[in-house]
């Protein structure tokens, strides 16, 4: 019984922050059609900034529960500094190319990334540990689990309810679902289709940055984060189906409880489960579990 | 395959691939006679641009037909695998043959997922290979008989029976290389302007049109995915034979994307141009590995981009099909 509660457990804190991440990278691909490879180091941009402000905030003796704030900051800095001179610097050159080929400048964008968070971080580890151990423990059954890791499934839920009420419940949203839409109507109904996509690439990065950020005190932050993360969270979003918010929640809890079940009871099945989860819904639902099918050109 | 309509059949081959043949041949006689005069930097440089060379060939046996793998990682690593445990296990130490087995095992290993990957397009079929490139890697990671992680080394090979001296392999299994690369790719042509590689073609530009026409799309793509692996195993084979050493890391999904990298700097039309840029590749990567070693991903990357910016057919465009690319008028 304390076996599977911690499987549960760990299984839902992965898929918490695994869900802010992929949540980014399917909102990027829902309005965009790009699947971005360079998620990733954003990702590992944000664990990095979250890393610097953190040391950096210590150093100012302040209450240290407001070293949250200062992660939520990197998370911000990197969405806002970041996001658009990619977008708007590189990406836009590219837009309206084949799927494939957008997949591969983005491929492009992560070798250059990530050379340059080695240029300036350096190779070797950061451990932003005190963040992690601001909530104590808490104890179900006989184990006890460290509270930090509940805030991030807090977090996660916030999250997916706010980018889901921003998007059907707001005015910008509509205009957003209106380009994911048809981007051709909605540029001749006076949208700014060009605006739109640099508000929700900023928004898919802020949401790669915030899981790094969130993650970096559970980690050392090192050289190579971004890779693992890259496929991981493109099996989240291809179980869920692409450009599905209910699809990416559904997709990281199963990659998250996949993986925590083989950690816990096949170790050496860690490294592929997930990838065989993923093929297994492909088999079966080759579009993903959350969309619908389309219509075959002729 | 033959279409519903009574057109006669086409038998003779289209314009100009005798000429790409006779091309072919006196490169690789080219390559082989100046082999000797090179300095053993660059004979090895050009050993594995041509096995590598091979095995972005395969992705372009898919790209004819509009899916890009990037799990081709995949059977880089079965061909080699292949090769090194029939080396090290039953003791077969001949290097054509190594390449062959290398080859149909990674052949034998795509054959039983062809259906079911050819039902996939786009990003689906690209991610789809990536699982399974990234399961392979796992299971071979795992797998302590196999090296785990490090892999393991195999020994000299030899060559019609011949017992190649450690100055000598060098020299010989640059032009073995070369010559079954070429072999190869001489083939790959013949195959790409013969009916049923045409066919390809049609299926990038319209599926349907293609299953009302008679012939079946999914069969092709099949048939496409399985050459794809063999010709992507004779280049993993080739490969290790050069390297000695053989490690998970060829199922990695980095080198994949190095590999589709090749392939689309390279462009679809050309077969030739997949070896000159994965030469360009190599070449890039040994200078920046010398002179930026911290930073040759940067330069890898900005050079990527460059070349999907300015040259979006690939670098074949500048050489073949000029008329095709002019009609097309720069497709989407």
């Amino acid at each position: 019984m304390d076996q599977v509660i911690t499987i549960l457990v760990d299984g839902i804190t992965y898929a918490s922050w695994l869900f802010i991440v992929a949540l980014g990278l399917t909102l990027v691909f829902g309005v965009m059609k790009i699947l971005n490879i360079a998620h990733g180091s954003f990702y590992a941009l944000g664990a990095y900034a979250a890393a610097t402000f953190v040391a950096w905030f210590a150093t100012l003796q302040l209450a240290p529960s407001l070293s949250l704030v200062t992660m939520f900051l990197a998370a911000v800095a990197v969405a806002v500094l970041v996001a658009p001179l990619c977008e708007r610097g590189l990406l836009r050159f590219f837009y309206g190319r084949d799927e494939v080929l957008l997949v591969l400048v983005t491929y492009a964008l992560f070798l250059i990334m990530d050379d340059l968070t080695k240029l300036i971080w350096g190779a070797n580890p950061y451990y932003v540990s005190q963040p992690y151990s601001l909530f104590g423990n808490v104890t179900i059954g006989a184990q006890s689990y460290v509270g930090y890791d509940f805030l991030l499934v807090g977090v996660a839920v916030i999250v997916g309810i706010a980018v889901w009420w921003g998007l059907k419940r707001t005015r910008q949203g509509k205009i957003v679902l209106a380009v994911i839409h048809s981007e051709e109507i909605a540029s001749s109904m006076g949208v700014n289709v060009s605006r739109v996509y640099t508000l929700a690439f900023g928004i898919g990065i802020f949401l790669a940055a915030l899981g790094g950020a969130l993650t970096a005190p559970m980690i050392s932050v090192q050289p190579g984060l971004s890779v693992g993360v890259i496929i991981i969270s493109f099996a989240v979003v291809i179980i869920g189906g692409l450009g599905s918010i209910p699809g990416a929640a559904i997709g990281a809890l199963i990659v998250g409880l996949a993986r925590s079940l083989a950690v816990h009871t096949a170790p050496v099945a860690e490294l592929f489960a997930v990838y065989v989860v993923m093929a297994i819904v492909l088999v079966f639902r080759p579009e993903g579990l959350f969309t619908l099918t389309r219509a075959r050109k002729i | 395959m033959r279409s519903l309509i009574n057109d006669p059949p086409i038998k003779t081959p289209p314009p100009g691939v005798q000429r790409k043949l006779i091309t072919g041949v006196a490169l690789i006689a080219l390559l082989i006679a100046v082999g000797p005069f090179l300095p053993k930097w660059l004979t090895f440089l050009i050993t594995m641009a041509a096995s590598h060379g091979l095995v972005s060939l395969g992705i372009i046996f898919l790209m004819r037909g509009g899916v890009v793998s990037f799990g081709q990682g995949l059977v880089f690593a079965i061909g080699g695998y292949v090769a090194a445990l029939a080396f090290v296990k039953l003791g077969f130490t001949d290097a054509i043959g190594l390449t062959f087995i290398g080859g149909l095992g990674a052949a034998l290993v795509a054959l039983p997922f062809a259906p079911l990957i050819a039902r996939y397009r786009g990003i689906f079929f690209a991610m789809l290979t990536l699982a399974l490139s990234m399961v392979v890697y796992g299971i071979l990671v795992k797998t302590d008989v196999l090296g785990g992680s490090d892999g393991f080394n195999m020994g000299r090979p030899t060559l019609f029976g011949q017992q190649l001296a450690d100055i000598l392999s060098g020299y010989v299994l640059y032009p073995l290389t070369v010559v079954i690369s070429g072999a190869v790719a001489l083939a790959a042509r013949v195959y790409f302007d013969s009916p049923r590689g045409l066919i390809s073609l049609a299926v990038r530009d319209n599926e349907l049109r293609v299953e009302y026409l008679g012939a079946s799309v999914r069969q092709t793509m099949a048939i496409n995915f399985v050459l794809a692996a063999f010709v992507g195993g004779i280049g993993g084979a080739l490969t290790v034979l050069s390297l000695g050493h053989v490690n998970p890391d060829f199922s990695y999904w980095t080198t994949s994307g190095e590999f589709v990298f090749v392939a689309i700097l390279g462009g679809y039309h050309s077969v030739l141009a997949v070896f000159v840029a994965s030469t360009v590749l190599e070449i890039v990567r040994s200078f920046s590995g010398l002179y930026f070693p911290d930073t040759w991903q940067l330069v890898l990357g900005v050079f990527l981009l460059t070349v999907i910016r300015f040259l979006p057919h690939g670098i074949g465009s500048l050489w073949s099909n000029r008329e095709l690319f002019k009609r097309k008028g720069g497709e989407k």
